[in-house]
């Protein structure tokens, strides 16, 4: 930051000229530390101690799901028809389904997919909410009209009704839930997009770009979207948690990922039915694994929004 | 009375009568703008006549499209739809045969049940917990809401659903031998035996927790900020200065003024709410809208969906229009603006 680098004439007033190399090493200690950007954030995240841990469950999370073929002991679908039901023990750490699967590896293919879902549509509708978002809130007109039009309509009508009517129409191929989940989450990143370019390009530092004769792709690109960079990467991060919570509800309802694929969201779906038999495990681990997934991605989403703007007291 | 005050008094419901009926003109063409989409979205994505194909008459699906206009364009098929729908004909659901219109207002009626208590709940908790949080910001019960709160937005709702069901209804059965489960988790009433408030309310508890879970931890977080917010402002440092006691400091310097960022996110939330209502009512079987949602997009039906998302979205600009009218009698900036 461009303070920091200024610090040491303006704080110390020390004369710009060598001081003598017996004191260099003192100065030295007290001269502050020219930082970047990215390192003050970096420094400020590491100070929130529940999202660091949250980073390193998110890693274990992905790791052990994304190598589920190696590691989980039983195939995703594979059946000991005898053995269904069966509650969790030593050879069946979270027990068995209704058709005597391992619920365990299940819930680590299952990640698979839940993960890719939230992680793709959270890229997806942050980079076209950015780039639509950035472009209403600094052209404004009819842009910024029919954007806001559009944002007001999804206010109105339950996003989740819109999602299962729209799955039920396109099919539920995974890439084909990725880009419909995508088509409603992108409007939320919008809104917040535009709504910081509109304060943005107004402040002083725009307009001396302006009058030295920057064009308007150099202003947004140079200027603007790298001091909305936060709230956009703050978004992005609940974004995939959304996106998680959401299918896994697409798909409880039957709209979502459909057997024999699995997903932490149909997993529950067909435990449900036992909830009140002996079973209830098939409800307690997939719902687990969602929450945890979840809280951990909520709480780096936290992290950083306390390290982008260390002036926010949400 | 003395006459300035009558005066003020007038300007006020003047201010507000204009304001009422700019946003109520502003509402129609969001509505109709917003219905004819829907529309097309519905007429689209379902075939009326799909279950015509395997009939042995050939010239079956045509009939039936001609019957019901099907190769119009979609704006004459709106207008004709629009204009027999202000006139309370809905047409007939293709999974039942019977009235839409009817249906609708059955389930209607069960879902402003569940919307009624859902809000008013969550709105007392949220303001319960939100202002205890802030007055005792740091406490160990702020840890703890906070804690819960965080747990309770990270829950899929229909997750917690499912664990009410088992943890406060079904395992408090089997463990003291009950007959009957504390709370019920299906339908509204009971088919037989008592119907009084009580069975009402057991039927009500765990569908209203439900769909409020998620609602009541944001809005408790977002009561929580507006309330530090208002408790460090200058008047309420004022009116501490000038000695006025504690609790009247909270509740009527701290609180009212709190209370205003709620509602216009409450109005926002009510969207959120309807689409927790399919979660909800599917589980518990509750044949309201949410229900109704779910068995007739299962089924394609089309006038029942066509008639749903319109009437939804009606509600939800409704309710939008009451909380911003409420907003501008809270807040003469708004009104004036």
């Amino acid at each position: 930051m461009r303070i920091d680098e200024q610090a040491p004439d303006e704080i110390g007033g020390l004369p710009p000229a060598a001081p003598r190399s017996s004191d260099t090493e003192a100065i030295r200690e007290m001269e502050p530390v020219a930082r970047s950007q990215f390192e003050l954030v970096f420094r400020r995240f590491l100070r929130h101690k529940m999202a660091v841990f949250s980073v390193f469950l998110l890693l274990a999370i992905t790791v052990l799901c994304l190598s589920a073929s190696w590691i989980a002991p039983f195939g995703e679908n594979q059946q000991e028809l005898l053995n269904f039901n069966q509650k969790p023990d030593a050879e069946h750490w979270f027990g068995t389904d209704e058709v005597g699967r391992d619920v365990l590896s299940r819930i680590l293919y299952g990640g698979q997919i839940s993960l890719k879902i939230g992680v793709a549509v959270a890229l997806l509708s942050t980079a076209v909410g950015t780039l639509l978002g950035a472009i209403a809130g600094y052209f404004g007109g009819w842009i910024d009209n029919a954007l806001m039009r559009l944002t007001d309509l999804f206010l109105v009508v339950p996003s989740i009704a819109v999602l299962a009517i729209a799955l039920r129409k396109f099919g539920n191929k995974d890439i084909t839930i990725i880009l419909i989940l995508a088509a409603v989450f992108w409007m939320v990143i919008a809104r917040v997009v535009r709504g910081q370019v509109l304060s943005i390009k107004e402040k002083e530092y725009v307009e001396a770009a302006r009058a030295s004769g920057a064009s308007n792709t150099r202003i947004i690109a140079r200027h603007i979207l790298p001091n909305v960079i936060g709230p956009i990467v703050v978004n992005a991060t609940l974004a995939v948690a959304a996106a998680i919570i959401t299918e896994s509800t697409l798909s409880f309802l039957g709209f979502g990922v459909q057997p024999p694929q699995t997903s932490w969201g149909n997993m529950l779906a067909r435990g449900r039915s036992y909830i009140d038999a002996d079973a209830a495990h098939l409800v307690y681990f997939p719902g687990l694994a969602i929450l945890i997934t979840v809280l951990a991605i909520n709480f780096i989403g936290d992290g950083l929004r306390d390290a982008f703007d260390p002036q926010s007291k949400h | 009375m003395t006459p300035g005050l009558s005066a003020v008094g007038t300007t006020l419901r003047l201010q507000m009568l204009t304001f009422v009926v700019r946003r109520v003109a502003y509402s129609i063409p969001v509505l109709i703008v917003a219905s004819f989409l829907l529309f097309c979205i519905v007429r689209v994505t379902f075939d009326p006549t799909a279950n015509l194909r395997q009939s042995r008459d050939v010239n079956a699906v045509q009939r039936e499209r001609d019957r019901l206009g099907l190769d119009d364009p979609l704006v004459i098929q709106y207008t004709n739809w629009a204009g027999d729908f202000v006139t309370g004909d809905w047409g007939e659901s293709d999974r039942t045969r019977e009235d839409v219109f009817p249906m609708i207002r059955r389930a209607l009626w069960v879902t402003m049940q569940l919307i009624f208590w859902g809000i008013a709940i969550s709105a007392l908790i949220a303001i319960a917990v939100g202002v205890y949080s802030a007055v005792r910001q740091y406490s160990i019960p702020d840890y703890i809401f906070t804690g819960i709160a965080f747990i309770a937005v990270a829950m899929p709702p229909f997750w917690f659903g499912l664990m009410a069901i088992k943890w406060l209804a079904v395992e408090p059965q089997q463990a003291w031998n009950l007959d009957d489960p504390p709370f019920y988790f299906v339908g509204l009433h009971s088919a037989t035996g008592d119907s009084g408030f009580l069975d009402y309310a057991r039927h009500l508890v765990l569908p209203v927790m439900t769909l409020t879970v998620q609602i009541v931890a944001s809005w408790t977080r977002y009561q929580r900020a507006s309330m530090l917010d208002s408790l460090s402002s200058d008047y309420v440092r004022t009116a501490r200065a000038k000695g006025v006691p504690r609790r009247k400091v909270i509740f009527k310097h701290g609180l009212r003024n709190a209370l205003i960022p709620l509602v216009t996110v409450m109005a926002v939330d009510i969207g959120l709410l309807f689409g927790g209502l399919i979660i909800t009512e599917t589980i518990f079987s509750i044949p309201g809208m949410g229900r109704l949602f779910f068995d007739s997009l299962q089924r394609g039906d089309a006038p029942v969906l066509a008639a749903w998302v319109v009437v939804t979205a009606a509600f939800v600009i409704a309710f939008n229009l009451v909380a911003d009218t409420l907003y501008a009698w809270l807040d003469p900036r708004i009104r004036l603006g």
